[in-house]
């Protein structure tokens, strides 16, 4: 009977996969956080599984914030073991691991990300200071002595030296790291610039005017010359291929994998580069972190292993394997106190002390 | 005469509605047309890789016979094809031609090697894929003729790589690793293995769920359930279900599923169960249209020889009904291997170098690989993400065209 066969066919196997979902304890690291790290943990997960042997890891890009959620949702093997993260861990995350047990974690600094806004190879390259991207950029700029909604269409309005040209920038929406980093780096240094903050500051308490710049230095314009673009920076590089008047914000190594199509915008005088990210003259960077959750160490298999290739010279160093995807390497003795307290599952001491 | 010109203006009215509907076939038409030739326009390159064969000594100083996993394979490889290049001594010049090897390479040799020790000790000519860059200049995307910072490539390994291809060891053959490497970090290396295992476990769990499950519910509702306001409450609901955007799936999977009762994230296992979720009305609402087709005369011949209700349904009325039941199902499904959103939210979306082993073993899927690739920087990615999308369309394809034979081949005709 035709039915029978198949409702004994759905039978077995049914059976078969809840016997095959009897899995035994994971032996796959879990990784999960920002997807600015991400390329660099994949690399790291790769040379680690393919040298090893062992399981790969799965690494999952989840955002820093959202990676931070997971990672301290508690301990155990159902728990991510490792989260990358582009900024460093704020105090109500580390409030949040703390109540769910995660108590003893290792914060690592891989190196820097440079934040790099560019432009097609035929368009016009253009040298800002972050006070003019502030103003281009910014929903509110002083106008006349007070805040107004910000008049400048085009470059020129910014400032006469600069070419009249319409406002076109496409950066990455609020739920991005590389806008968090962007809006804290680029747009409120580039208010601290300007005479009207500046004249502010003086008549300001220190905390009052942190607070006044965050309130008013922090929103991106929604009146039409930046665009959001998605979290995809290859649809950013695409637009700015085909228009060469549109200019683009995103992270340095989609800069440095597309150097024939797009040039860079200088900032104050300075290209994005490995060398200029690394010794801090070019100032739209950030630095990349990985925490471990300590008390997965020796429990799960391989993850001594992983943090050990991770924070390696072959990786983490100046000719290592990170550098050649973008990554902007630490110092030497900066990068020596990392590797050791690392090794040495230091705890994190941020808000501790 | 008014009858004359009453009929012309009758023809013309038919004729116009038949122009109308030959342009809206037509314009339906050259949307996929477009689709599928801007994927095939952007994606036919990954479907070869540039190659280059290069004679590597294996010899017993570098591996151990022992354990030939311990081998020092990264300087196997690169004197291996640096003596393709002899003239090169300068250390710089050595590491910037190394470039132009895939930095996979030796992991291909170290797996040659430990499946045959006998190697060791031998020279085998090895067939390796070139970096990225060079099988992107070999395809001709990264163009020669501009200065050299504006490509990824320089002036001095593009010559070497033309002494090379004059030498005839750059082949171009037929790119298998798109479909039997698990993903990589380097285009050149990655492939769909990992994510068509992934997509066929979810697809299997998603089937043994929803099919039993929507048949039985199908033909409760349509055979026993007596009308009440209840079963047209269910109904209503039902129909609605297949409406939801299946985005709430995802959150009710990682709700549910991972967060309450502690499945594993990435799983197939929970991917496969929420889009059971998801397919279980459509197969609801097909099963139940299959079972109204079968006409009454059959029903009250069986009843007629005495046949109880439930030999009646299950020996004659679902038998019949089963070819559009499969058709409905395979369709369901072929929606189902397509869904991404609800796969990220389950964090199927995870870079993983191993195909999955089985449904609690984390994997990606066909969606959410296309997904991962999308978003990676380099270059050989982009081809690839049409390539893998004209994959993904492959699959949908027979999926479809399997439903449309067994619709046929089986159909009854009353």
């Amino acid at each position: 009977m035709k039915l029978k066969s198949l409702t004994f066919g759905a039978v077995v196997s049914v059976t078969a996969l809840l016997a095959a979902g009897q899995a035994d304890a994971r032996d796959r690291i879990q990784i999960v956080g920002s997807s600015t790290v991400f390329p660099y943990t994949q690399a790291v997960a790769e040379e680690f599984a393919n040298n090893t042997g062992q399981a790969a890891p799965v690494v999952e890009s989840t955002g820093t914030g959202g990676g931070m959620k997971i990672f301290c949702s508690g301990i155990g093997e159902r728990t991510a073991d490792i989260t990358g993260a582009s900024r460093a861990m704020k105090v109500s995350e580390w409030q949040l691991c703390n109540d769910n047990g995660v108590t003893d974690i290792t914060e690592v600094l891989i190196g820097y990300d440079g934040l790099s806004i560019a432009v097609s190879r035929n368009g016009t390259a253009l040298d800002l200071t972050k006070e003019q991207i502030y103003l281009a950029l910014a929903t509110e700029v002083p106008v006349n002595g007070e805040l107004a909604p910000n008049p400048n269409r085009t470059w020129s309005d910014v400032d006469p030296s600069l070419p009249d040209m319409a406002i076109q920038v496409f950066g990455p929406p609020p739920t991005s790291g590389t806008r968090d980093a962007f809006v804290e780096l680029a747009m409120r240094e580039g208010c601290k610039d300007n005479a009207f903050f500046e004249a502010l500051k003086v008549s300001m308490e220190k905390k009052e005017f942190k607070a006044y710049v965050k309130e008013h230095c922090s929103r991106m314009r929604q009146d039409g010359p930046f665009i959001e673009a998605g979290e995809n920076d290859n649809l950013i590089v695409q637009r700015l291929d085909a228009d060469p008047e549109a200019y683009g914000i995103f992270g340095y190594s989609f800069l440095f994998e597309n150097s024939d199509r797009l040039q860079p915008v200088t900032v104050a005088g300075v290209a994005p580069g490995m060398d200029t990210i690394g010794d801090g003259s070019y100032t739209i960077s950030r630095p990349l972190f990985f925490y471990i959750k300590n008390a997965h160490r020796g429990v799960i298999p391989g993850l001594e292993e992983f943090v050990e290739e991770y924070i390696s010279e072959t990786a983490m160093g100046p000719e290592g394997y990170l550098s050649e995807r973008g990554l902007v390497v630490l110092p030497d003795d900066q990068r020596e106190e990392v590797q050791n307290a690392a090794a040495g599952s230091s705890a994190m001491t941020r808000y501790t002390n | 005469m008014a009858a004359k010109r009453h009929s012309r203006r009758r023809h013309a009215r038919e004729r116009y509605l038949r122009i109308v509907g030959l342009s809206a076939v037509a314009a339906a038409l050259g949307m996929l047309g477009l689709l599928v030739v801007s994927l095939t326009f952007l994606g036919h390159s990954a479907f070869v890789q540039t190659m280059v064969d290069v004679p590597i000594n294996l010899s017993e100083e570098l591996i151990d016979r022992g354990e030939p996993a311990k081998g020092n394979y990264r300087k196997i490889v690169t004197e291996g094809f640096l003596n393709l290049l002899p003239e090169i001594q300068a250390r710089g010049e050595r590491r910037e031609a190394g470039k132009i090897l895939s930095p996979g390479a030796r992991w291909i040799i170290k797996a040659a090697v430990v499946a045959n020790p006998n190697l060791i000790g031998t020279t085998h000519t090895f067939t390796l894929p070139l970096a990225d860059p060079f099988d992107q200049l070999h395809k001709g995307v990264i163009p020669r003729d501009v200065p050299q910072d504006q490509r990824r490539v320089s002036d001095n390994q593009i010559a070497w790589f033309d002494h090379i291809a004059a030498s005839g060891r750059i082949s171009s053959p037929f790119n298998w690793g798109l479909f039997f490497n698990a993903d990589s970090r380097f285009p050149e290396l990655a492939g769909l293995a990992g994510a068509i295992a992934g997509s066929f476990y979810a697809l299997l769990v998603c089937f043994v769920i929803s099919f039993p499950v929507g048949i039985a519910a199908a033909v409760y509702l349509e055979e026993f359930a007596p009308r009440s306001r209840w079963t047209d409450l269910i109904e209503v609901n039902i129909n609605n279900l297949a409406a939801v955007p299946s985005v709430v799936f995802g959150l009710l999977g990682l709700a549910l599923l991972l967060n309450f009762l502690g499945m594993p994230r990435s799983a197939p296992l929970v991917g496969g169960i929420t889009l059971a979720l998801m397919t279980l009305p459509t197969i609801i609402i097909t099963t139940r249209a299959s079972l109204t087709a079968v006409p009454p005369s059959i029903r009250e011949a069986a009843y007629g020889i005495g046949a109880s209700r439930h030999q009646v349904v299950l020996h004659h009325v679902l038998p019949l009904a089963l070819p559009g039941i499969l058709t409905g199902a395979i369709i369901g499904l072929a929606r189902a291997l397509g869904e991404t959103a609800p796969l990220l939210l389950i964090g199927m979306n995870a870079f993983i170098t191993s195909a999955s082993g089985g449904i609690t073993d984390p994997a990606t899927a066909l969606p959410t690989q296309i997904f991962i690739w999308a978003d990676s920087p380099e270059r050989g990615f982009l081809a690839r993400t049409s390539a893998a999308i004209l994959v993904l369309l492959g699959f949908l394809v027979t999926m479809n065209g399997l439903a449309v034979y067994l619709r046929r081949r089986f159909e009854w005709q009353w």
